[in-house]
């Protein structure tokens, strides 16, 4: 029997390869040279390496070039998502540099794990048999579960990260299980083959093994995404974690999630989108509501953020639905705009806390407006732009997103879209008002701003407002990525 | 297809039915005189003082995943013994393969390493 | 008719086997002390193994045994003795609604994923490593070509997934410095 070598070609892994280089770069700095205390150099290398994999990710643009053996891609889709991985990874590294030194979680094993978290998220992406997708999974959700209980002298931390590992580790089961139904249907792990084989034979769609499948695979994907009823661990994770790694799950894991999400239901089981769409209709209402509506009873700013971050993940579902072009690409669009919303308001959250006090409640943001200015102003831009008030990006994702459910006719679930969206305003608008119009009860002293965590601020308002204001130029280019995806 | 393990089944029962003849017959012939001292769980020794359940030290667990982790390498590199003269032709694609992955372990084992979790500290 | 005592009984091995499989998994998570939970979870890993050699698939029922039944295992008895087990032995089992219902669920899930299986419309694409194929050239040879041919790429993520465990375990549970600040 002979021997048929894969085609290896190490331009389409590039980003992974450089970004997994400097994750063992930066592992073995941080034994061979810690610095205990100053190890901030480790982020700023970490840095280096997100820019360098950034910049290889230039030369596979708007190509379509598959490698070892159909395992992975390098498309549009994949790219664009690795982009989105790697600002966040940028973003997550510089709010980490005074953050993690507060929190004496500053080893090199921090940063190294926040870089194989985004290689497995880039691999979720990029991935094109049930495989890659489920290593990459199983890479990012296991860094992810180390990040989370980081801080071990702190019993919130270590709840946070059992449960999310309990937890993680169960919906990986799931997942598991329904990849091994759909491979044992149609014998094959290469997505497109799937759906190759499901098209030749048509009997296959009424087949309960597949459709059983792809109900394990929607719990899988929804919790890692954070959809209800699968959402009931992410306030206590995200309370619980370090507020960096919490700013980076909830924009990261999420966008891998869907990510993963969308490559497996759209490339693979793209017959079947009769069959799903019901089930993510009513995920997607009671993703939206349920977060929207708890999230108005939450003191503490991390739990808010979290409670919210459920509502966002009910928002991009129904751009899923939709499942026609606008509404994927407007996955995209959302996915990159959260990302800046959502990391800027927690860097606020971190700027706002000193050792020892983390000043996490919403009560503690009363009269930060005025003592800190640009914060407080910083704060509101994420804030509205998380509420989807115009001219800022979250407005227009938003109404990228409803456009495309009216487009596919699915007018009430638009309907429930924009009521939510009203309700949002709410408690986003709350801290605004605490920030402005209330009284401190004590007064905040002594914060020390990080200029790394400063820069991530000032690179977050940008985004918000360049992706409101030029909106077009990033769908545009959503809208290429998505090309033979659908 | 399975013939060849019927001669393991066989050997599997009668080692199990040999064991349980052995354990069998020694209750219903040999003769007990049950003793308190007899039935303590040591019969010679030191009287147990307080719990018996103790607490392990953590530095157990780190033992053991790290041979957990080394184990699952080992089972990798086994096929790749058995296939590794078949690629003739190939040599050094296969050889570079393992070689990548034992490098990036390694690199885990310099970092346990000098991390100081093999010390019995 | 020889063919027919064959099939009877590779099928009464079987079963044999799933019944202790099933039997020992249900006295895994029936079971009060943890220690005995994890040795009934030896019976079910090596029952499993039986399984494997059962679909000719002897390389993964040996490496069941030697990751599974053999590492896994000590690594869990291990976990297990960090516990304090006085407190654990001397709770009880307690009844609790959200048991009820999880156990509701399972059954369902169970139910579900049973019917699924047996219902099946077609079966999947056959690849070309057919059952006798794979016995003619040998199990672990057959994993080793597909391995290290189509699967390389999924082969070398599978050891940075291993650095990761390793790096997690060792930060997770080494003692720290205390800082001086």
């Amino acid at each position: 029997m002979g021997i048929t070598v894969p085609q290896i070609n190490f331009s389409i892994i590039a980003p992974e390869l450089i970004i997994s280089a400097f994750a063992l770069v930066v592992l073995l700095l941080g034994v061979f040279f810690p610095r205990t205390g100053k190890n901030d150099y480790l982020g700023y290398v970490s840095l280096v390496g997100i820019v360098v994999a950034f910049l290889y990710t230039f030369p596979i643009m708007g190509k379509s070039q598959y490698a070892f053996n159909n395992m992975i891609v390098a498309d549009g889709f994949g790219v664009f998502f690795k982009v989105i991985f790697l600002i966040i990874a940028f973003l997550t590294v510089l709010i980490s540099i005074g953050y993690a030194r507060r929190v004496d979680i500053d080893f090199g094993e921090y940063y190294a794990l926040i870089m194989f978290a985004t290689l497995g998220m880039m691999l979720m992406a990029a991935g094109t048999s049930l495989i890659t997708i489920f290593l990459g999974l199983e890479t990012m959700s296991i860094a992810i579960y180390v990040l989370a209980g980081l801080m071990r002298g702190d019993r919130k931390s270590i709840e946070s990260a059992l449960k999310y590992f309990l937890l993680g580790a169960f919906a990986t089961g799931f997942l598991l299980y329904g990849m091994a139904l759909i491979y044992g249907s149609t014998g094959t792990i290469i997505l497109e083959e799937i759906a190759a084989y499901i098209k030749s034979k048509p009997e296959l769609l009424r087949s309960p093994m597949i459709i059983m499948g792809i109900a394990l695979l929607t719990i899988g994907f929804g919790f890692k995404v954070a959809t209800v009823p699968f959402h009931m661990w992410t306030p206590d994770v995200y309370e619980g974690a370090p507020t960096s790694i919490t700013a980076f799950m909830a924009t990261g894991v999420k966008a891998a999630g869907f990510a993963g999400f969308i490559r497996v239901f759209f490339s693979a089981l793209g017959a079947f989108q009769p069959d799903w769409i019901a089930i993510m209709w009513l995920l997607a209402v009671a993703t939206m509501t349920v977060g929207n509506v708890v999230a108005i009873a939450q003191t503490n700013i991390k739990r808010m953020l979290a409670y919210s971050s459920i509502a966002h993940a009910g928002y991009i579902l129904v751009a899923f639905v939709a499942g026609n072009e606008l509404g994927t690409a407007s996955i995209l669009f959302y996915l990159l705009v959260y990302a800046f919303m959502n990391i800027g308001a927690f860097t606020v959250v971190i700027l706002l806390g000193k050792r020892g006090e983390e000043n996490v409640l919403i009560s503690d943001y009363a009269g930060i407006g005025f003592k800190y200015p640009l914060l407080g102003a910083s704060m509101t831009i994420f804030m509205l732009s998380m509420a989807g008030i115009p001219p800022l990006g979250g407005f227009m994702g938003k109404f990228y997103i409803f456009s495309a459910a009216v487009k596919a006719e699915y007018y009430w679930l638009a309907v429930i879209g924009v009521l939510n969206s009203a309700i949002s305003v709410y408690y986003y608008l709350r801290v605004t008002v605490f920030m402005y119009f209330r009284e401190p009860e004590r007064e905040i002293t002594g914060l020390t701003f990080s200029p790394a965590s400063v820069v991530a601020v000032i690179i977050s308002v940008w985004g918000v407002l360049y992706m409101g204001i030029f909106p077009s130029d990033i769908l545009a280019l959503a809208q290429r990525s998505i090309t033979g995806l659908l | 297809m399975l013939y060849g393990y019927f001669a393991i089944l066989v050997y599997i029962l009668i080692a199990l039915g040999f064991a349980g003849f052995v354990i069998l017959a020694s209750h219903v012939v040999g003769q007990r005189k049950s003793t308190a001292t007899k039935l303590s769980p040591y019969e010679c020794g030191m009287p147990t003082i307080g719990p018996t359940l103790r607490r392990l030290p953590i530095r157990y667990y780190i033992i053991a995943m790290l041979f957990l982790v080394f184990d699952i390498e080992i089972v990798f590199i086994y096929p790749w013994a058995v296939i590794y003269r078949s690629f003739k032709g190939f040599g050094f694609f296969i050889l570079g393969e393992m070689l990548v992955f034992v490098g990036i372990l390694i690199i885990a084992y310099i970092y346990v390493w000098r991390k100081g979790a093999l010390e019995w500290e | 008719m020889a063919e027919n005592v064959v099939m009877l009984f590779q099928w009464l091995v079987f079963l044999g086997i799933a019944l202790v499989c099933i039997f020992a998994s249900i006295m895994v998570i029936s079971n009060k002390n943890p220690v005995h939970c994890a040795l009934w979870m030896v019976l079910t890993f090596l029952a499993t193994a039986g399984l494997y050699v059962m679909l000719h698939s002897q390389f993964i029922a040996i490496v069941q045994v030697i990751v599974y039944a053999g590492a896994i295992m000590m690594l869990i008895l291990f976990v297990v003795m960090l516990l304090d087990l006085e407190v654990e032995l001397r709770s009880r089992l307690k009844f609790l609604y959200s048991k009820a219902i999880g156990g509701f669920f399972a059954v369902l899930l169970m139910l579900g994923i049973f019917y699924a299986v047996i219902t099946r419309v077609l079966k999947g694409n056959v690849g070309s490593f057919t059952p006798e194929k794979v016995s003619a050239m040998g199990n672990v040879k057959a994993v080793g070509k597909v391995l290290f041919t189509d699967y390389l790429f999924p082969f070398e993520v599978a050891s940075i997934l291993l650095v990761v465990g390793i790096v997690g375990a060792v930060i997770m549970s080494k003692r720290r410095e205390a800082r001086k600040e």
